[in-house]
């Protein structure tokens, strides 16, 4: 059983009375507890691509289609913009408090989640500090935190690691593991990073631009802790390299 | 501390024309240049509201029109939010709505109150309509432009969040049509004083700044005239200067940032 399917979906944004082409023929089944990392270009479509899945945006070919959920239910679906869209008038805390609004959870329980997953991307001190009053980075790990709050069954990820230095990123990368494997979630990350993608991820989907489509997918068929500077990584990371320029 | 722009500061500086237009004034009234039953002077007009009886019934009308301008202010001021929310939200309400509220704007204020007198009788209802009208159009002008202007990457951050609809009210829509409403809050609160007197002085009877001027100028007391306009424009300062205030203590994320 899929957690969701995109079968023949394309997509074009009109720009100048034009028709422009963004995305061309995108097939992709992800599984229940699958991680699916996207590589690609800039402007090949990656962003326009999770837009589509999460429902931002219906006007496309093709259908995407959901495993065995209510997609009425968007508290299901979590997501981390490539910007953070935090609202900026409210505090961190009040910020990640957002992802609870379609649940029933009490308020005490929203304060244990809120502190835990601020906790994890390491803004417990930050929790009353308003947006602009954080670095890039920071805000963008506040977006993190807010995502993982819903606890979602599906995860779609827009770069969210862009902001962070080597070490940060490393230890978050190994956050989002522990999660996954803790809480059976479906996770759609989009990287620039491909050692990234090749470290999470079960299979690599590398896109190419002009229009965007799927040019290569790569079984990363390792197990679990990975180990980064495992040659077999370096190998596929020679191969998606290899498509990508 | 030794910052000379402080210091500077300190020496109210838009006192000097106001003082200068005093002194010279007052030197032509001593000097007999002004003169005949008009003519008053700096000095009557600073004691009458405290030593003459007719003078000192300013407190109270300045206290009736007050009163009047925040319910009849709270009223409109209300109505144009709520109204002006649903038509920067929701397309129905605004085809439905927006086009007879900006064609019924182009009356000029007081072009009103001859309508309302005859709908509402020569009386209190009639001046509290009159201010909630001049409240309404600001308000539900400034909330519908602040609504429709909130940031469309946060609109679908509200999306993926699953929030619901009275949490996108309360904090995605009202705090992104804070700041104009806060502009159209300032121009409301005046648009309402002046509304407010402005009933008064037509309508003349009942308590009020402007039934007090008015009767002022019907018994030729020029000194209470003048001091019911110097109440009127303190009265006008006072209530913007309590807008920004309040309106600096409800947005602290903005504040801190200056
Ligand atoms: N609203 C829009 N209107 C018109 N064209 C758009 C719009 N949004 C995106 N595009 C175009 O679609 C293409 C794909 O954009 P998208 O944001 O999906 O790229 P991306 O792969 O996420 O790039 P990046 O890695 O830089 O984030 C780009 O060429 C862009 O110009
Ligand atoms: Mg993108």
């Amino acid at each position: 059983m899929n957690a969701f399917a995109i079968e023949h979906v394309s997509k074009s944004y009109i720009l100048e009375g034009a028709e422009r082409p963004v995305l061309k023929d995108i097939n992709l089944q992800v599984g229940h507890n699958e991680i699916v990392a996207i590589v690609g270009a800039s402007g090949c479509g990656k962003s326009t691509l999770l837009r589509l899945v999460v429902g931002l945006d219906a006007d496309y070919r093709g259908t995407i289609s959901w495993g065995n959920h209510d997609r009425t239910s968007a508290s299901k679906v979590g997501m981390v913009f490539q910007d953070h869209r935090l609202y900026p008038w409210l505090t961190v805390q009040g910020n990640v408090d957002l992802a609870f609004d379609n649940t029933r959870l009490s308020a005490a329980e929203r304060r244990d989640r809120t502190s835990h997953y601020l906790q994890l991307v390491g803004l417990a001190d930050y929790a009353k500090a308003y947006p602009r009053q954080l670095s890039g980075g920071m805000a963008q790990r506040a977006a993190i935190a807010r995502a993982l709050a819903q606890e979602p069954e599906v995860l779609l990820m827009d770069e969210p690691f862009g902001a962070l230095d080597s070490i940060l990123r490393m230890r978050l990368q190994d956050e989002l593991l522990s999660i996954w494997e803790k809480n059976k979630v479906s996770i759609i990350i989009v990287t620039h990073d491909v050692e990234e993608a090749l470290y999470l991820a079960d299979r690599v989907l590398v896109m190419e631009p002009n229009p965007g489509r799927i040019r290569d997918v790569v079984e990363v068929d390792l197990p679990r802790p990975r180990d980064r500077s495992d040659p077999a990584i370096a190998e596929l990371k020679r191969r998606c390299l290899a498509t990508l320029v | 501390m030794a910052d000379p722009t402080l210091r500077a500061a300190r020496f109210p500086r838009g006192a000097v024309l106001p003082l200068v237009a005093a002194l010279i004034w007052s030197a032509a009234s001593a000097a007999g240049i002004l003169s005949g039953p008009m003519a008053v002077s700096p000095l009557e007009v600073v004691v009458t509201p405290f030593v003459d009886p007719s003078g000192r019934e300013l407190w109270m009308a300045l206290l009736a029109s007050i009163a009047r301008v925040l319910s009849g202010g709270i009223l409109g001021g209300l109505i144009g939010l709520v109204l002006g929310y649903l038509a920067g939200m929701y397309k129905t309400a605004a085809l439905g709505l927006a086009p007879t509220v900006h064609t019924v704007r182009q009356v000029a204020l007081f072009a009103w109150i001859p309508l309302l007198t005859a709908w509402f009788g020569n009386g209190e209802s009639t001046k509290l309509v009159f201010t909630a009208l001049s409240t309404f159009f600001p308000l539900f002008l400034a909330t519908e432009q602040g609504v429709k202007q909130a940031p469309s990457p946060l609109i679908e951050a509200a999306h993926t969040l699953g929030l619901r609809r009275w949490t996108r009210v309360r904090k995605l829509y009202l705090p992104a049509a804070l700041p104009s409403i806060y502009v159209g809050l300032q121009i409301a609160v005046l648009s309402a004083w002046i509304g407010t007197i402005g009933a008064e002085y037509a309508i003349g009877n009942g308590r009020g700044l402007g039934s007090y001027i008015a009767s002022a100028r019907d018994q030729f007391r020029m000194d209470i005239v003048i001091v019911g306009v110097f109440a009127l424009a303190g009265g006008g300062v006072a209530l913007s200067a309590a807008v920004r205030f309040i309106t600096a203590k409800i947005s602290p994320w903005s504040q801190e940032a200056r």
